[in-house]
């Protein structure tokens, strides 16, 4: 693609103590290795994008969480994990008292597969030992954690094979809300959980998603709200032994969508794979942060978000970190990301950090392209007599089909083709 | 029968140091059921010729016409002309990813016919053709191009000019990059699509190799962005023997 920006290693290359490169993350391990190399030192310091609280060079895992909003410092829009965020727009999620009365209802139905499937639904207390097991790692995310009192616990029981359970969460009102969910998927249970968002929210919503051993679950979070929805959702996953999470965020409707989701590779065996396909249109801005922590040895993740982006001041970002800690070997890991930006006046950040503090992995690898639409592609398909719109249609629709596919669920994967037409459909008016 | 002619033909494109001129009046008519080459040295415009008549935007006319039985070329847009009947076997095809063979030929048979093909036959059509030049069945299943060696990327072309069935065909170099195996295969095909559609070819070639398999009726020297020479298949012959250094003497 002309005018793209590419950043890749091989999956399975070396990685170079030393070695730097724009939106790579060096762990202090790798700090103080690199310091040996003439190439380390000050500039392997000056491209590290680490998080917390003003520790310049801090690691990912250095992150400070809390439940409670008041360690959090006010927010100033200068933080790593906030800069690109318009808090301005949050309508207040980050400074005001949510309130859990006035947050999307919550309905959950099985909709394919076994419908008697005894899916567990309940409000538990927020002391319950199920809830609040990952805590918060923002000020948003604590002050949803801090105004709600309960959540709604989805349990997918162990019998579940390849069954289909909806959560509907509907929104009626933009009052700063809070809502926390927690999704389990008990020992060997194999499903879909589709959290479904829609209507009108001001919404800060903790998900915690619990992978018992050898669980199987593909989350399919969808943000099609309305025009005016803010939602920031910290969606924190804890993967056991030889668990499978498979977490596709698709995000196409709201103002501000701000979508945090997180995999714990806490345990030998684990596999996380993590999809995201956003549409960003004139003035929205989509934001999604992914976090892979590689505790574990022998597990593997695979990341892949791509995204759309058409008109004036339509704004994407996407982070991807990846930890590999010391005792995560044998990891297998890689990163992408993909943007399309069709008009101009468009942007996309984004931004890969990968840290790596162990070299007895399989592999770890990153790449992200930003691009422009081709015209040479507009070309090759117009001079086979297929129109214009046509043809941009078949090239947008190709690039997001990658990640439509993925989610394997053929009532979903067709209601987001039909959401994608209905956006291209946009263009063109 | 169907006449495209090209008249006095003016092409540049913008480059940092302004407009150059690259076509400087090229006269050329071609009737269905013939076959002309043009050959010339690299540099001369040949490509550019091939890219125009397409209309690739990067190209600018800056006088003259072409005509398709007397309908303005150079007023349709890209698609329009393929609509129309004109087909461009391109020197590098583009790879598009996410869209796959079988979904672009079928979408773009649709729009040039202005109907969709009768699936039945479609698929049997498809399936023929693409066994005919040798093509791996399951390219049928790939993205347009994606990861197609070069040669594989010209026979792909060649199919598409099968199954399209233009009136007439420029073939930008089709031949580059082929070995003779590959080339007897493309030949092959657009002998095909000549007999069976009475189409109209306009061989564009540096080498003379081609000309072995596709049989040109008339053979035209371009030197300089424009015609420098014109005759039958013979001039070819002593183009083999001599090369083009007596025009760029000239020139």
């Amino acid at each position: 693609m002309a005018d793209s920006i590419i950043t890749d290693r091989a999956k399975g290359a070396p990685l170079i103590a030393g070695f730097t490169e724009e939106g790579e993350d060096l762990s202090p391990l790798n700090l103080a290795a690199s310091n040996l190399s003439p190439l380390g030192g000050d500039a392997a310091k000056e491209h590290s994008h680490g998080g917390g609280f003003g520790v310049a060079d801090s690691s990912r895992a250095g992150r400070p969480s809390s439940f409670d909003p008041n360690d959090f410092p006010a927010l100033t829009g200068r933080e790593e994990d906030w800069r690109f965020t318009p808090l301005k727009r949050l309508k207040g999620l980050h400074s005001e008292a949510l309130s859990a009365a006035a947050a999307p209802a919550i309905e959950v139905k099985v909709t394919e597969g076994n419908l008697e499937l005894a899916v567990g639904v309940e409000q538990a207390a927020k002391s319950d030992a199920r809830v609040g097991f990952l805590a918060p790692e923002d000020r948003v995310a604590a002050n949803a954690f801090a105004a709600v009192e309960t959540a709604t616990v989805i349990t997918v029981p162990a019998e579940a094979d390849g069954d289909v359970i909806v959560a509907s969460i509907h929104g009626g009102n933009d009052t700063p809300s809070a809502q926390h969910i927690v999704i389990i998927g008990e020992p060997g249970a194999r499903a879909t959980v589709v959290l479904d968002h829609s209507g009108l929210a001001v919404l800060s919503q903790n998900v915690e998603i619990d992978l018992k051993e050898g669980a199987d679950l593909n989350v399919v979070t969808l943000q099609r709200w309305d025009d005016a929805a803010v939602h920031a959702s910290d969606q924190q996953a804890r993967i056991g032994r030889d668990a499978h999470l498979k977490h596709t965020a698709v995000s196409f409707g709201g103002d501000v969508v701000r979508v945090t989701p997180s995999a714990r590779l806490s345990a030998q065996g684990g596999e996380a794979e993590m999809f995201g396909l956003y549409f960003a249109d004139a003035g929205q801005h989509l934001e999604h942060r992914l976090f892979v922590d590689h505790a574990a040895p022998k597990c593997t993740s695979n990341v892949l978000y791509k995204g759309a982006l058409q008109g004036e001041a339509a704004h994407a970002v996407w982070i991807g970190d990846v930890l590999i800690r010391k005792e995560a070997t044998g990891t297998d890991s890689y990163e992408a990301n993909k943007n399309l930006v069709l008009t101009d006046g468009a942007r996309a950040d984004s931004v890969p950090n990968l840290e790596i503090e162990t070299g007895a992995i399989d592999g770890a690898g990153h790449s992200s392209t930003t691009g422009r639409f081709d015209d040479e592609h507009l070309f090759y398909l117009m001079a086979r007599g297929i129109d214009e719109k046509t043809a941009r249609r078949l090239v947008v629709r190709g690039f997001l089909n990658e990640i439509i596919q993925k989610i394997g669920v053929a009532s979903i994967e067709e209601q987001l083709s039909e959401a994608i037409e209905a956006e291209l459909a946009q263009t063109e008016n | 029968m169907s006449t495209l002619e090209i008249k006095d033909l003016k092409v540049g494109i913008e480059t940092e140091q302004g407009h150059k001129e690259i076509l400087k009046g090229v006269n050329l008519t071609i009737n269905t059921g013939e076959t002309h080459a043009i050959m010339g040295p690299n540099g001369s415009g040949k490509s550019t010729l091939a890219s125009t008549i397409a209309g690739h935007p990067r190209y600018i006319v800056t006088g003259g016409e072409i005509l398709l039985d007397g309908e303005n070329v150079l007023e349709m847009s890209v698609d329009e002309r393929a609509k129309a009947g004109l087909f461009l076997a391109m020197q590098y095809p583009v790879e598009i990813p996410g869209v796959t063979m079988t979904n672009f030929l079928r979408t773009a048979k649709t729009a040039i016919d202005g109907e969709a093909p009768s699936l039945r036959t479609w698929t049997k059509d498809v399936k023929g053709a693409m066994e005919k030049l040798r093509i791996d069945p399951d390219f049928a299943a790939r993205n347009v191009n994606e990861g197609f060696s070069g040669g594989e990327k010209k026979r792909v072309e060649i199919l598409q000019l099968e199954l399209f069935k233009p009136k007439f065909a420029v073939l930008d170099e089709t031949d580059s990059g082929l070995d003779v195996d590959a080339l007897k295969i493309v030949s092959e095909g657009v002998n095909r699509a000549q007999e069976e559609n009475d189409m109209g070819t306009l061989l564009i070639t540096h080498y003379t190799r081609i000309l072995r398999y596709i049989k040109p009726d008339f053979v035209h020297v371009f030197v300089d962005g424009h015609v420098a020479e014109q005759g039958g298949p013979e001039l070819a012959d002593r183009l083999e023997e001599e090369g083009y250094d007596r025009y760029l003497a000239k020139a």
